[in-house]
This record gives C-alpha cells, sequence and structure tokens, in this order.
C-alpha cells in the first residue's frame, strides 16, 4: 500500500495514512445489548410496581440506548448510527405489530369458539339464545360486496381510462379533485347520501339491499379509479405509438394494448377496493339494517351483513349474552378471513397475469 | 408498393413551439433517405409527422403539405389512422407487445385492426414477415413464446416484422439501431437494404457511417440555436453530401467541426 501518493477520496483516520480496520461488535452483542437494556428497564418498572407497559417503553429506550453506546465504543461514530437507526426502525416494526398481533390472537381465541359448520349454515331465524349463525349474513356480505363491485368497476375502470387516455385539462383536473374529495368522504355520509336517496325515489322506511351497495359504491369507486389510475399510467408510452403506428385506433389500443398489459395491475386493485369496503359497517347500519331470517334479494327489503350482525350481537344480546358474544368474534373473525382471502387473490391475480417474459 | 412522398413547407409545432420550420422536401420510391443531425434539431420530429404520429402527443400541431401519391396526409377527409396503415414505423427501442406471443406481435396490426383471418392465411402473414425481417430461422420454433424473450436485436427485427406484415408503402425507422450492437445493427442495415426493393425507406440516425452506407439520399437538419426552431439545411444524393456538401454547416457537421 502505498502512503506517499494522497487521494482526496480517500476515506482515513489521518490523510496519507492507511485505510483504517474495521473493528467489529461479535455477531449477537447488538441483539444482547438490547435484551440486556429491555432486562435493566423491566428493574427500572419493578422500583414503581412492575407493569409489562413501562417494562416496553423503559425497554425500548435503554436498549437503543445501549447498542448506540455499545457500538460507540467498539465499532466507531459511522457504525454506531448504522446501529442506532437500525434499533430505532426495528423497534417501531416491533410497535407496529403489536396491535397486529394483539388483534389477530383475540379474534381468533374468542371467536374459535364458534367458528363451526352450524355457524355457516344457520341463519338467527327465531334464535333467542344459544345456536344460531351468520348464514345470512355471510351471503347477505358477498350479495352487496358483488353489486357493489358490480356498480364500481365499471364507472371507476372507465373514469381512470378516461383521465389516462383521453382526459385534458380543467375537465380532468376537475375529475381528479373530486376523486380525491371522495376518497376522503366518512363512510357515515356516504350511508347518509344513500339514505336520502332512496328516501327521495321510493318513499320513506325504505330498506334495500341495494341502499347499501350505494353507499358502498360512494366510498369503493374512489379507490378503483385512484388505483386503476396508476396502473394505466405504469403501460409505457411506446406500445401505444407502436399500436398507433401500426394504422390501430386508439380505443382497440387501448382495449387490445393498454388494458390486457395492465390486467394483473388492475385485478389487484380492484380486489383491494373489495377487500376496502366489505368490512364497512356504518353505511350498512343505517341503509340495509338487519334481518335475523335469510334474504339474498338485494332489490326487496332488509338484508344481513357481517359488520352489522357483528354490531348488533355485541350492541343488543339476548338471553344468552355469552352466545351472542361469541357469535359476534365468530363474525368478525369470518370478516378477516374474507379480507385476508381477497388479499391472496390480489397477490395471485398479479403473479398469473403478470406479462411473461419468457426466458 | 412504395410510394413518393412530397413535403411542402411543412412546419411542426408543439403547442405554440414551433420545432420544425419550413421544410420542402421529396422522398423518393424504392430508396433509402437517411436523415442527420444533431439532437434536438427535429430529425425525429419531422419523421412522425410523416405518418402523422406527431399529433398523438397532446397539443402538438402541424402546418403546411404532406403529399403521398397525389393525395394530401393532413387533408380534411384524410383518415390519420388508415395513413398509418400506408406509413409503418420503428421506433428507437424495441417496443413488443409484452402480452404477446411472438406470432401474436408479428400478426398484431392485422389483428387488432380486426381482420378476420384464416390460420393458413395469418400463418403465411407471419412466415412471410418473419422471413422478409430476417428473423425466420431464429424464432421459427418458438413462436409461441413471448417476443419480451427475445435479445434485443431480435426485439427490433420483429418490431420490423411486426410493421411490414401490415403491408405498408413507406417504413419509417427512428433510429432504429441506437440500442443495438454492431452485428445487430449490421442485420438490420441488410436488412434495410434489401427491403427498399419494396418500400420506400426513411431513416433516422445519429450514425453518419450509417447514413453513408445505406442510404441513397441524406437531409441534414441543423438548428441555430436553443428555442430556435429546426431547419432541413440541405437535402441531397449521400454521395454529394459526404464529398461536395453545398452548405458550410453540413460539411462543418460532417467533418466533426460542428459546435
Amino acid at each position: 500500500m502505498s502512503t506517499s501518493t494522497q487521494s482526496p477520496t480517500r476515506v482515513a483516520e489521518e490523510p496519507g495514512g492507511a485505510i483504517r480496520r474495521n473493528r467489529r461488535l461479535p455477531r449477537y452483542a447488538p441483539l444482547g445489548l438490547y435484551v440486556a437494556g429491555i432486562a435493566l428497564g423491566a428493574v427500572l418498572s419493578a422500583l414503581t410496581g412492575f407493569s409489562i407497559a413501562l417494562t416496553a417503553v423503559y425497554g425500548a429506550v435503554l436498549g437503543t440506548l445501549a447498542v448506540y453506546t455499545g457500538a460507540r465504543a467498539v465499532e466507531g461514530r459511522r457504525k454506531a448510527t448504522d446501529r442506532l437507526v437500525t434499533a430505532l426502525v426495528t423497534t417501531a416494526f416491533a410497535i407496529a405489530m403489536v396491535p397486529l398481533v394483539s388483534l389477530v390472537y383475540t379474534v381468533l381465541d374468542k371467536g374459535l369458539a364458534r367458528f363451526d359448520a352450524q355457524f355457516f349454515t344457520n341463519s338467527m331465524f327465531r334464535v333467542v339464545g344459544e345456536g344460531g349463525g351468520a348464514y345470512h349474513a355471510v351471503l347477505g356480505t358477498v350479495v352487496i360486496t358483488a353489486v357493489t363491485a358490480v356498480i364500481s368497476v365499471p364507472i371507476g375502470l372507465l373514469t381512470a381510462i378516461y383521465l389516462v387516455e383521453y382526459g385534458t385539462g380543467r375537465l380532468k383536473k376537475a375529475i381528479t379533485f373530486f376523486v380525491d374529495v371522495m376518497t376522503g368522504i366518512p363512510s357515515i355520509v356516504a350511508g347518509l347520501f344513500a339514505f336520502a336517496l332512496f328516501t327521495l325515489l321510493f318513499g320513506n322506511d325504505v330498506r334495500l339491499g341495494l341502499m347499501g351497495s350505494a353507499a358502498l359504491a360512494v366510498l369503493m369507486i374512489p379507490v378503483v379509479v385512484r388505483s386503476c389510475e396508476e396502473v394505466l399510467k405504469l403501460v409505457p408510452n411506446e406500445l401505444r405509438e407502436a399500436s398507433y403506428a401500426l394504422g390501430v385506433p386508439k380505443w382497440r389500443t387501448i382495449v387490445k394494448v393498454v388494458l390486457p398489459t395492465a390486467v394483473a395491475g388492475l385485478g389487484t386493485g380492484i380486489t383491494l377496493a373489495v377487500a376496502r369496503v366489505i368490512g364497512e359497517t356504518a353505511p350498512l347500519l343505517i341503509t340495509v339494517g338487519l334481518v335475523t331470517g335469510t334474504n339474498l334479494n338485494p332489490f326487496d327489503g332488509r338484508m344481513a351483513t357481517l359488520p352489522v350482525f357483528a354490531y348488533y350481537q355485541l350492541t343488543q344480546p339476548g338471553t344468552d349474552t355469552q352466545a351472542f358474544l361469541d357469535r359476534a368474534w365468530t363474525a368478525a373473525l369470518v370478516l378477516i378471513i374474507l379480507v385476508m382471502v381477497l388479499n391472496v387473490v390480489a397477490r395471485l391475480i398479479s403473479r398469473f397475469f403478470a406479462p411473461k417474459t419468457g426466458r | 408498393m412504395a410510394k413518393r412522398i412530397e413535403v411542402s413547407d411543412l412546419n411542426i409545432y408543439y403547442g405554440d413551439f414551433l420545432a420544425v420550420e419550413g421544410v420542402n422536401v421529396s422522398i423518393e420510391p424504392r430508396s433509402i433517405t437517411a436523415l442527420i443531425g444533431p439532437s434536438g434539431c427535429g430529425k425525429s420530429t419531422f419523421l412522425r409527422s410523416l405518418n402523422r404520429m406527431h399529433e398523438v402527443i397532446p397539443g402538438a400541431r402541424v402546418e403546411g403539405k404532406v403529399v403521398m401519391d397525389g393525395q394530401d396526409l393532413y387533408g380534411a377527409d384524410t383518415d390519420p389512422v388508415d395513413v398509418r396503415r400506408h406509413i409503418g414505423m420503428v421506433f428507437q427501442r424495441p417496443n413488443p407487445f409484452p402480452t404477446m406471443s411472438i406470432y401474436d406481435n408479428v400478426i398484431a396490426g392485422n389483428r387488432l385492426n380486426g381482420k378476420k383471418m384464416k390460420k393458413a392465411e395469418s400463418d403465411d402473414v407471419v412466415e412471410r414477415a418473419l422471413r422478409g425481417a430476417n428473423l425466420w430461422n431464429e424464432v421459427k420454433d418458438r413462436l409461441d413464446r413471448p417476443g419480451s424473450g427475445l435479445s434485443g436485436g431480435q426485439q427490433q427485427r420483429l418490431c420490423i416484422a411486426r410493421a411490414i406484415a401490415v403491408g405498408p408503402d413507406v417504413l419509417l425507422m427512428d433510429e432504429p439501431c441506437s440500442a443495438l450492437d454492431p452485428i445487430s445493427t449490421l442485420a438490420i442495415e441488410d436488412l434495410m437494404t434489401e427491403l427498399k426493393d419494396r418500400f420506400t425507406i426513411v431513416i433516422v440516425t445519429h450514425n453518419m457511417q450509417q447514413a453513408a452506407r445505406v442510404s441513397e439520399s441524406t437531409g441534414f437538419f441543423n438548428l441555430n440555436g436553443v428555442g430556435q426552431p429546426g431547419r432541413l439545411i440541405e437535402f441531397n444524393p449521400t454521395e454529394k453530401i459526404f464529398s461536395n456538401p453545398d452548405q458550410k454547416a453540413t460539411e462543418d457537421y460532417i467533418s466533426g467541426r460542428f459546435g
């Protein structure tokens, strides 16, 4: 190694000196330091009467400090900063995971009690105590969500196509603005809108599954527009130009080139939009209400849906309170499973419909 | 069938910005015409205006006349989509349709236009186009594989096959070799020389040796400065341009004294 030539980019302790050797902490030392910090936190919290929450707070702070000072002493400043940020990010991740894990655990714990065949084959018709199920609510949720998708997907997808392929100037800006506004509409407002609309059209005391779908569509359309717009923007302009250069009209270019290229992303976006509205409670509460029997006709009368079912089981238990609570938890569990299934479907869509490279 | 293109007093705009000004030129059938010039001087813009691809860009427009075999391409009753069916285009970067197989890519021009074809007929079109693009022997065993799996040079020849499968009269090529290695470039240059028996070919290139090798006529575009419109400085037989150009600017550019 030459020391006579000096390069300005050389990172060294002193100019012209040898490149500094890295002194590193042993592999599991940072983890050990962090755990030691948590242990110290536990001791600290025990001073004021032991509590897990306090231990976690003290432990996170002390553990991070321990890792930083340890690394600072052995490895130098740059590496210590790296360790510090790693510790912070990991702590933040752990904090974010706490509610998720806790929620899944609680719902599984309490929901599995009634996660049986009866739950999926019986309705609540003439059930006041034990037994009964959410057959009617599961199917109601599926029907209402399907109708919502039938309303929202064409409107949302066509709006996205307009925005990306045709829209210019003020109209495009206005539509984008109002779609953004719609994204922020509270779900209860969407429910009241549908309620008011159908009351105006069909008179007082009207209750239809379609009302719920209309309310959910108000929430779903902007999500569909946004996700489809982003996906369509990703289709390279070169493909459109290649198609135009072959003498293909614009609408055929969109139908035969742009949409097939984007189909994986569109499918994923739409599926996630469905997952977004399937758990909505408030709009369904004021539009479709709840019934104990099975009604699968969205054009006639009240329908049961899982979120509203869970809400009523919880707030208006009958003679056997525990049975009602169990059903509420199971309904929540089924809802989570439905959303999870939709997310998996979205993944599969994006995997199987993505353009193949074929190498 | 190759056709002659007459361009007169063509001004090309992006919105209010005049990009290319006052082009007058006559492009000969069954020959290769090369367009050279520094970056940003409007060669590609001019090329795209020949098959009305320019107006695809929002705000872009054209003034003046482009006449092919007596028909004004910018006439009020001329359908731009139909213009593009007669004047094909190959782009700088190979852009096969990623969702389609090699076969479907070649037949795309016919199929996307909703033309009903028997299997034997479309097989025939695909084979002729791929043979025309010198690609048949390389891909005949894997026509059902995605076009994006080919190498860059093969993809570019696939795009040429796709363009000639529609049966155009004119083929526009916008720097077709700039993304390719020398061997693929040679393959495409050979291909152009073969194709000029059947098509009118216009090529934009930054490679002056390429222009000298393949073209019969060469047009030199230049601009006076940033924000100024590009102009066609000189249009002459390639031999003359490269040995004894009329304009000082052309000579400077070709001999490397430019800028």
